[in-house]
């Protein structure tokens, strides 16, 4: 008879002892990731100009880029060689497309 | 796959000249060029942004606050994501099978709330073909939903091939592969809905 994954499972061992958050801390960041949205919706409707809106919505969703990569995908725990290798297409894209823009005078609009 | 292979396996991916998983590392590889691609269908709806010289524009047809409850699904859906994974660690092979199935499900309303959203937008006038805000708001978020989708379809197969027993008795490895690829939509959602719904659109000679 074929054994079945809950048949043989040994007791609960983690495949990477201590390296991943617990569900208690995916459940606090995916709250400050509900509050960081909750900000931003709000802020898109207050009466502040777009020199001060701008800014503070494009800062609440890196700061919500990088709660996602660093905790939930686990960059902040993992082998660095996996952030780097992420990095580098991130950056990458980064600097191509500001130069395009930039060549476009997109920014000066 | 009987255990002896699913062990042996895993044995494999860890035997590599980096010492890293060839799978996972192949994954992050891939997420990278994705960067690229994503980001030059940002930059091309940020490069055309107010330049549209027909309506309709951005504000005449944006609902803010269903679209935010749309972001609120995704991100609960990445929550329930990684429960799958903490599920799975444990190896909690049934609950991990629920939190799979809870994700698929929101990144199901997800979809469905942009199918929704695009029907309305259609009733407006708004084509791909009406103008340039048409052209890059449904490339871009189309891709966008045709990721979702590919993510959906790979979280029930993880669900069907569970339920089937094809699974290794340490299910965390291929939960977290396609939660990578789930959290990477995620990410690049986290952008457009700033970038594109929420940053103010100019009119073109407005000020």
């Amino acid at each position: 008879m074929a054994e079945t994954e809950e048949h043989v499972a040994p007791p609960a061992a983690p495949a990477h002892p201590g390296s991943h958050p617990t569900a208690k801390e995916y459940v606090r960041i995916g709250l400050i990731l509900f509050v960081l949205t909750a900000l931003e919706v709000t802020a898109s409707y207050t009466d502040v100009s777009g020199a001060v809106l701008i800014p503070t919505l494009y800062v609440l969703a890196v700061i919500k880029f990088v709660l996602v990569v660093m905790w939930f995908m686990h960059l902040k725990f993992d082998d660095r060689r996996y952030a780097r290798f992420f990095v580098m297409g991130l950056a990458g894209a980064a600097t191509l497309y500001l130069i395009v823009l930039i060549s476009f005078r997109v920014f000066a609009r | 796959m009987d255990v002896a292979a699913a062990t042996a396996q895993q044995h494999d991916e860890h035997q590599t000249t980096t010492g890293l998983p060839h799978t996972k590392l192949g994954m992050w590889v891939f997420l990278s060029s994705e960067c690229l691609l994503f980001g030059a269908l940002i930059s091309t709806y940020v490069l055309y942004r107010g330049r549209s010289t027909v309506g309709p524009f951005p504000d005449e047809v944006f609902d803010i606050p269903y679209t935010s409850v749309s972001s609120f699904v995704l991100l609960a859906s990445s929550l329930t994501m990684v429960l799958a994974l903490a599920a799975a660690q444990k190896r909690d092979m049934q609950r991990m099978r629920l939190w799979l199935l809870a994700t698929a499900l929101l990144g199901m309303t997800f979809v469905g709330g942009q199918v929704y959203e695009f029907t309305v937008f259609h009733e407006e006038g708004l084509d791909i073909t009406t103008n340039l805000f048409g052209t890059t708001f449904y490339t871009l978020t189309g891709f966008h939903g045709v990721h979702v989708t590919v993510g959906i379809l790979m979280l029930l197969s993880l669900v069907g091939m569970s339920m089937a027993q094809r699974l290794p008795a340490d299910a965390s490895f291929p939960v977290e592969m396609v939660g990578l690829y789930w959290h990477f939509v995620d990410i690049v959602w986290i952008v457009i809905f700033t970038v594109v719904y929420l940053v103010p659109t100019p009119r073109p000679g407005g000020p």
